[in-house]
């Protein structure tokens, strides 16, 4: 077999991955510092979308709980990468234990995501049995609970204060890094036995039980991966950021995550792609609208939520009108395919009201 | 610690979240869809009366009311214009949806108001107490209870009495059947939602009263407060919904009353881990109907 013919199933996560790299390598050539800051936060955000999308792309089921696990990612990574000096400046309330505890930036990283994958797979294992309503609200109540414990518990996360002092490790190189890392692990995830084994209980669950498929497993594993990769995503983002809030892991970013992945397409990866990307811009252009008309102070009170607004009413059409999202079920490759090849997954409808 | 201030209190809250469960219930019942957007319902009701009772000089009853038909009217135009077009797909681009038109609604209410809260104008009843045997009790909870026994009264008839109502129950039994006999979707569905938002609009003239402010994000605490109640009574039925909202008033109450401090503020978490046991354990619901098919495996 020659090299072309070897590469050729590789060609979609090697496309997506090249793509990022470019575009880290564009970034890094303009340097533009704002630019910069603001592509390293979209390949944070892209490794949460990714996230995602690798539980519910392949599982079919809404989970609320993704943004929980990108808090316990980011708030125990933060433990372990602050000095012990930095901690008893910032969060003098932490238990005396916790503040000699002092490693370098990617071992706390892992500890951060091997906690909220840890989290998942204890708290997760009886919830993959249920489906539609009922896994929406329990996932939507593990971040209620995840939301109120991060709140409360200021022995180890300061409370509702803002948490500082963070150190700044996340640079556009180690986020691009990670991103590739993950693009390839979630799209071979979704080609792995287990991908193709959730997609079917996704598409028809009794017929997936019936071929021997243990859809509760499946699920389990897809979960937990999902909450290792946030985890991954929260350090990351942590270490960006600098400083932040429980406030920062709730609702807002749920659905902006959510947001990028339904527009760009949950059924494959390069929609999780290609929706971060397009969001991404789209919020950056809004949010310059935006501080543009408050600084012509035009309204009194200030000109606030119009981003949210456009974000909402794109993300309503997009459920409307293309519901699988921009990139239904195909994934990109080089070079681009000619004419549409549509397969079964786009069109699946699923059993609801007919 | 448990006397006759804290019962009156307690119905009166259970009320409330009855009135709040019921709201969300009867959506579900019929379309499976949990509505995230229910709780801006009440903002926007809370809106409503803070720029009527402060910048208009109808009579305060007229302002409730008018506040109750606005959320009313934003539950029907949510279902017309966002729900309708995804009914038909699935049940989690709906809830999806749902989920965009509360940041919709919420963000929409920074933009065009403010982010700052509002003080909204209430007549001198929702301040004073009257005295009953002994203790002072707020006339607010007096009034709530006898409102959610008039609103239950009204519903229950509709329900029962009328043509609609009938439609509403078969439709949540089994919602393609009733199609088949000739009943139209989109009318039970929009008949379901308007009914929703009265409740919400009801619901939001206590639930604002409570702090006499209006916020954007106003509408966060009470949908909480309905998916639990919601989840105790067992998402189906409607009798469920009312009973799930007492029980968890008398528990939160309760926690109030005997967890020790430092546990205190876990207590929303509390109750949330028990949603979780009680959808694992006892999808029904604490009150069973007769069937349920949430659980597939």
């Amino acid at each position: 077999m020659n090299l072309t013919a070897r590469l050729k199933p590789l060609n979609s996560p090697l496309t997506l991955a090249g793509g990022v790299l470019l575009l880290a390598v564009l970034t890094e050539l303009l340097g533009i510092s704002l630019l910069t800051r603001i592509i390293t936060v979209m390949f944070v955000s892209l490794i949460l979308v990714l996230g995602l999308q690798l539980y519910m792309g392949n599982s079919g089921i809404l989970s609320f709980a993704h943004i929980g696990f990108m808090g316990i990612g980011a708030y125990i990574s933060v433990l372990f990468s602050m000095t012990p000096t930095a901690k008893e400046l910032t969060n003098s309330n932490l238990y005396p234990f916790l503040i000699p505890l002092h490693l370098p930036f990617v071992p706390s990283l892992l500890i951060g995501a091997l906690a909220a994958a840890f989290i998942a797979a204890v708290v997760g294992y009886p919830l993959m049995r249920l489906s539609d309503a009922a896994a929406v609200i329990t996932t939507f109540a593990l971040l209620v609970i995840i939301h109120v414990v991060l709140v409360h518990w200021d022995r180890v996360t300061n409370g509702p204060r803002t948490l500082f002092g963070v150190d700044n490790y996340t640079t556009l190189w180690i986020s691009v890094l990670f991103c590739v890392i993950v693009i390839l692990a979630v799209y071979f995830f979704k080609e792995s036995r287990i991908g193709l084994r959730l997609r079917a209980t996704r598409d028809d669950a009794y017929a997936a039980a019936s071929i021997g498929i243990d859809m509760v497993m499946m699920r389990w594993l897809a979960f937990i991966a999902s909450a290792f990769i946030a985890g991954v995503g929260g350090a990351l983002w942590a270490h960006f950021i600098t400083s932040f809030s429980p406030y920062s892991f709730y609702l807002t970013e749920t659905f902006v995550i959510l947001a990028m992945l339904v527009i760009g397409g949950p059924y494959s990866v390069s929609g999780a792609v290609v929706g971060t990307l397009i969001v991404t811009a789209a919020r950056e252009i809004l949010r310059a609208i935006e501080n543009y008309i408050n600084i012509l102070q035009v309204f009194p009170e200030g000109f606030f939520g119009f981003t949210e607004v456009v974000l909402a009413v794109v993300l309503i059409l997009i459920l409307v009108y293309r519901p699988t999202g921009i990139m239904g079920s195909r994934e990109l490759r080089w070079p681009p395919r000619r004419g549409r090849i549509e397969s079964a997954e786009t069109n699946q409808s699923v059993n609801h009201i007919s | 610690m448990i006397n006759l201030e804290f019962i009156i209190n307690t119905l009166s809250l259970g009320s409330l979240y009855a009135m709040l469960a019921l709201g969300l219930v009867i959506i579900y019942g019929i379309l499976r869809l949990v509505n995230f957007a229910y709780g801006e319902l009440i903002m926007m009701g809370g809106y409503i009366m803070f720029l009527l009772a402060g910048f208009t000089p109808l009579p305060w009853l007229v302002v409730a009311a008018l506040a109750v038909l606005a959320a009313m009217f934003t539950s029907l135009f949510t279902e017309m214009v966002a729900f309708r077009p995804v009914r038909e797909k699935s049940l989690t681009a709906m809830l999806i949806t749902s989920f965009a038109v509360s940041t919709l609604l919420q963000n929409g209410a920074l933009l065009i108001i403010s982010p700052r809260a509002r003080a909204v104008n209430l007549p001198q009843i929702f301040q004073t107490s009257v005295m009953i045997a002994g203790t002072s009790v707020p006339w607010r909870n007096i009034l709530t209870i006898l409102t959610s026994l008039v609103m239950l009264t009204l519903l229950t008839l509709l329900l029962r009495r009328t043509v609609l109502g009938i439609a509403l129950r078969a439709a949540a039994d089994n919602f393609t059947m009733t199609r088949m006999l000739g009943v139209p979707a989109n009318t039970v569905i929009s008949a379901a939602f308007a009914i929703s938002g009265i409740m919400a609009g009801i619901v939001s003239i206590f639930w604002i009263a409570r702090s006499a402010t209006v916020t954007p994000a106003i509408g966060a605490p009470p949908l909480l407060v309905a998916f639990v109640a919601t989840v105790i009574g067992g998402m189906r039925s409607l009798t469920g919904a009312v009973v799930g909202g007492f029980i968890y008033a008398i528990t939160i109450s309760l926690l109030g009353i005997f967890l020790p401090p430092d546990l205190l503020e876990f207590r929303e978490a509390f109750m949330f881990v028990f949603v979780i046991i009680i959808l694992l354990f006892r999808p029904q619901g604490l009150i069973s109907s007769k069937t349920s098919t949430e659980r597939v495996g």
